[in-house]
């Protein structure tokens, strides 16, 4: 029983994180169709430049609230502009092009940034700063710290200012009028760059603050992490059906549980024959049940040819 | 096909061979190293032109293909090497990795055949990183695969009396052993090549152009899509295999490491680079991608020690930041490849118009 509870926390957190992540890739797959493999290398580059920004304004002197604030707010900027210079370079001039083109392009961009975050930031693993407090609390025999609370409310903040963006403000719904049928909303005035690039823009802010999250509860960051982070987000893209926010984000909490309870509870199932260690294979074993039972994902329209 | 090769193209092919016979000899001038580089170079072509059934003849976008190849390394390494203590011959071993590589290809073709595009992509990619998973947990509670350590002391391919390993000789004739693998390798290639070609024009090629196409209007036309897409996969599945085979012979060790999406990623660059579905294109993308990264180990190290005194970026991290460039730059300017076929070509302009 407390086990169960210790890996419904720990899967909620690890699942918040998945669902930030996950909002990024159905925001750009329901308004242009697009899987943008390179989502999880922004989340990476997101922590990184945290981490950079942080360790050289403590160094400087500032204390680790300010310096961390700055850090944060500077990962985020930096995002904001990957993610529109991403579209603008390397996504817009194929928009028309067949659908396995701009796949392999976002392929290509992925091995690029990992290379360039690589260059930039070294081989090793690195400590990220202890960013949040470390109190910790116990609650009927499981743990819990003050960084996997910081990190649910947080996560719970964005997603609701996300879907109050898209559902009540005029840009939100350009891109739900561009996601349905995207040159009809042309033809209405929307303005489909600055649409495309919007979703861009703001799914790569919450990569960023997903970002510094992961970097915070780990403490650790790697020019790697975002790679593995990235197919898991995307795989509750799809469970909760891509291109549906709702979706995205209880996909994302669903598929940490199912992740934490996998890896919590394996060893007993399988008689001790597999461990905990096969954690990674959980994801992918949804993805394609979902999409070989259920392509649409558990709240997607059925989509017909997309699947 | 009265005339099976018109006089030019048999000039061609005659210069093909001599350039392939002497190729070991000049290489190994500038070391073995260089004729082992050749090998792989050949190894590769030999993947992608089995990764060219599934992704450019059938239009499969397949980003788990290493994980065939590392099945059939496996598969080798554990009927070849002291760990089982097992020591199969190679022409028993070769048709084992293909055939269980074929049903790992049918395995992952089977549940994915609905799907399409995008959605395959990912699928596979997840098969590739699952298969990567099991080959390095496989250690415990009964150690299969040996886990992260890897496999080694793996025997090299025999034929007969014949070891390819080190040096023979024959009267004035001196092969080395990356020599030998060599010859075995051109071999295995050409026959592949001359299969690809001959699939290319057959039925079910031209069936694998047509779900590629347009899978609805294949349907339509009574083509069997299942069965025709399945075949893609366990063709292209059974090639991957045989290379990893030999694979795991040529190098005699090998682990999990080797068998990464990087790799994956790599194949289909060369499929992707030299031109999908267009056999020429294909090896010449291989070659390229091969060779480059050697090309830029030794130039690149020595011009940046010249440049600033040190090296700032080692090769093998520039080698992959190459191919990421490469294929948005292909992509955007040359979505056929380098090389294209000239249907392929004929297609693409006709999509953007």
């Amino acid at each position: 029983m407390e086990t169960l509870l210790q890996q419904l926390i720990n899967g909620l957190v690890q699942g918040s994180i998945y669902a930030l992540v996950a909002l990024g890739y159905t925001l750009v797959y329901g308004i242009m169709g697009l899987i943008n493999f390179a989502h999880g290398e922004v989340v990476m580059i997101g922590a990184l430049v945290a981490l950079s920004v942080t360790g050289a304004l403590t160094a400087a002197g500032l204390p680790l609230w300010l310096a961390g604030a700055l850090g944060i707010a500077v990962a985020i900027l930096t995002c904001m502009a990957l993610g529109w210079s991403l579209e603008r370079i390397a996504y817009r001039p194929l928009r028309h092009a067949p659908r396995l083109t701009p796949l392999i392009t976002a392929i290509g961009m992925s091995i690029v940034l990992q290379n360039l975050a690589m260059m930039l930031w070294g081989r090793n693993y690195m400590q990220f700063p202890a960013l949040f407090p470390k109190a910790a609390f116990s609650v009927g025999g499981a743990h819990f710290t003050a960084v996997q609370i910081i990190m649910v409310l947080t996560s719970a903040a964005m997603m609701i200012g996300l879907a109050f963006l898209v559902y009540r403000t005029r840009l939100g719904m350009a891109m739900r009028a561009t996601a349905q049928n995207s040159q009809v909303a042309g033809l209405m005035g929307v303005n489909i760059d600055r649409v495309v690039a919007a979703a861009f823009v703001i799914g790569s802010a919450l990569a960023a603050v997903a970002g510094v999250m992961v970097g915070a509860y780990y403490e650790i960051a790697h020019y790697q992490m975002g790679f593995m982070l990235g197919l898991k987000a995307f795989t509750a893209a799809v469970l909760g059906g891509i291109g549906n926010l709702g979706g995205a984000m209880a996909g994302g909490i669903l598929l940490g549980l199912i992740e934490a309870l996998g890896a919590g509870y394996i060893g007993d199932l399988t008689g001790g024959f597999l461990g905990s260690h096969y954690q990674d294979i959980f994801a992918f074993i949804v993805l394609i049940a979902v999409l070989v039972f259920r392509p649409a994902g558990l709240f997607g329209e059925k989509t017909g040819e997309r699947a | 096909m009265k005339t099976w090769l018109s006089p030019r193209s048999t000039a061609g092919l005659i210069m093909i061979a001599g350039a392939l016979l002497a190729l070991p000899f000049l290489a190994a001038s500038g070391g073995q190293a260089w004729v082992r580089i050749l090998d792989f170079a050949i190894l590769y072509v030999f993947l992608a032109l089995g990764l060219n059934i599934v992704v450019g003849f059938a239009g499969l976008l397949d980003l788990g293909y290493i994980a065939f190849y590392g099945v059939g390394a496996y598969v080798y390494a554990l009927l070849a090497s002291p760990h089982f203590g097992l020591h199969w011959p190679i022409w028993a071993i070769l048709p084992i990795g293909a055939f269980v590589a074929c049903l790992f290809g049918m395995l992952l073709g089977a549940p994915t055949l609905k799907l399409r595009g995008d959605y395959l992509a990912i699928v596979t990619l997840g098969f590739g990183e699952i298969i990567r998973i099991f080959l390095n947990n496989l250690d415990a509670p009964v150690n299969i695969t040996n886990g992260a350590l890897g496999l080694n002391l793996i025997d090299p391919v025999r034929l007969g009396s014949l070891s390819l390993a080190g040096t023979s000789e024959w009267g004035a004739l001196s092969l080395s052993g990356p020599q030998k693998y060599y010859f075995l390798l051109v071999t295995l290639a050409i026959v592949v090549v001359v299969i690809n070609l001959r699939l290319q024009h057959s039925r079910i090629g031209r069936a694998w152009q047509a779900i590629r196409e347009d899978e609805v209007a294949a349907k339509a036309i009574g083509i069997n899509t299942r069965n025709i897409k399945l075949l893609a996969f366990a063709m292209g599945a059974s090639f991957g295999g045989i290379a990893g085979g030999i694979f795991a012979a040529m190098q005699g060790f090998i682990s999990p490491e080797s068998f990464s999406l990087t790799e994956s990623v790599m194949i289909l660059a060369m499929v992707v680079l030299g031109g999908m579905g267009h056999i020429p294109g294909v090896i010449f993308g291989a070659l390229l991608l091969a060779v480059l990264p050697e090309v830029l180990r030794y130039a690149v190290v020595p011009a940046q020690k010249a440049l600033f005194g040190s090296v700032l970026i080692d090769p093998e991290s520039l080698r992959m930041l190459v191919f990421g460039l490469a294929l948005v730059l292909v992509m955007r300017f040359r979505p056929a490849g380098l090389w294209p076929s000239p249907e392929r070509k004929r297609e693409l302009a006709e999509v953007s118009e």
